[in-house]
């Protein structure tokens, strides 16, 4: 198993590489395009092929916690927040700055450093994909069991998140 | 499968929310772009995951928490970028310079 060579790829490679490759091209819209509300669509169809990957990768139970969060809730928000800003309605050359070239280098010299890291100390590893059990009911149990405390600090910061967002979007006639 | 293939992802969907971090005016597509680089580190978490196989589940427990998190941040980033746009008209972040030192 561990001895397969790099270039024979299974179905389970096949798969997630296209779902990667899906959610890469879709980043990539989301950063160049020059309609805001595209940028907004094409984030679902990175998002959706992430969870993709998160179902190959077996982590069902992330997969669809990614599905109802990111999908579901944080892409709306940001539609919300793009309406209530008067975001321009078609093509605007107002959404991107000067420094393109910069920002460029800074970008690649990142991946590149980050790639071929990763790609030295990796590349012959393997997952072993068959054997996993991560499905709901495991993550729920190894949630309570034995992440329970920073769970319960996490709900705390939810609500103080709503407490916030509430104090900070009242207006200052009404506070 | 390979552990590379989700690194390489993960690195690219990183990478990705850098440019997109440091191209983009709009504070709300600077918002969607931190997203895609959480979304590289969460997909690296799961892989190194399913790799240990580890009993405990940490790396997936930690990208429901990262994801929680992220939702929490976005509420409060729009709730601030609305002040801002009530204030200028405007949420192009290289308007907003009052705190910025003057030239000398």
């Amino acid at each position: 198993m561990s001895e397969r060579s790099l270039l024979s790829p299974t179905g389970v490679d096949i798969a997630f590489t296209l779902l990667g490759l899906v959610a890469v091209a879709a980043a990539l819209m989301v950063v160049t395009t020059k309609q805001i509300v595209h940028a907004a669509l094409w984030l679902v169809v990175s998002l959706g092929a992430v969870a993709g990957c998160y179902l190959v990768l077996t982590a069902e139970f992330v997969a669809w916690m990614q599905v109802l969060i990111y999908l579901g809730a944080v892409v709306v928000l940001l539609l919300f927040g793009m309406m209530l800003t008067r975001a321009p309605i078609g093509p605007s050359e107002e959404l991107t700055g000067a420094n393109r070239v910069v920002s460029l280098f800074a970008a690649l010299a990142i991946t590149a450093v980050l790639g071929v890291l990763i790609v030295d100390a990796f590349a012959t590893t393997m997952i072993d994909i068959d054997g996993q059990k991560s499905t709901a009911s495991v993550m729920g149990a190894s949630l309570f069991r034995y992440w329970v405390l920073p769970f319960e600090a996490l709900s705390v910061l939810l609500l103080s998140a709503l407490v916030g967002a509430i104090a900070l979007s009242q207006s200052d006639e009404e506070a | 499968m390979h552990l590379s293939l989700p690194l390489l992802l993960s690195v690219s969907l990183f990478g990705i929310g850098v440019y997109g971090l440091l191209v983009r005016r709009n504070a709300i597509l600077i918002l969607m772009s931190v997203e895609l680089m959480l979304n590289g580190v969460n997909v690296s978490l799961v892989a190194f995951d399913v790799y240990w196989a580890d009993v405990l589940h940490a790396g997936q427990s930690m990208v429901i928490f990262v994801i929680t998190i992220a939702a929490a941040e976005i509420g409060l980033g729009l709730a601030i970028l609305l002040l801002l746009f009530r204030a200028r008209r405007t949420i192009a972040i290289d308007e907003a310079t009052e705190l910025h030192e003057e030239a000398s």
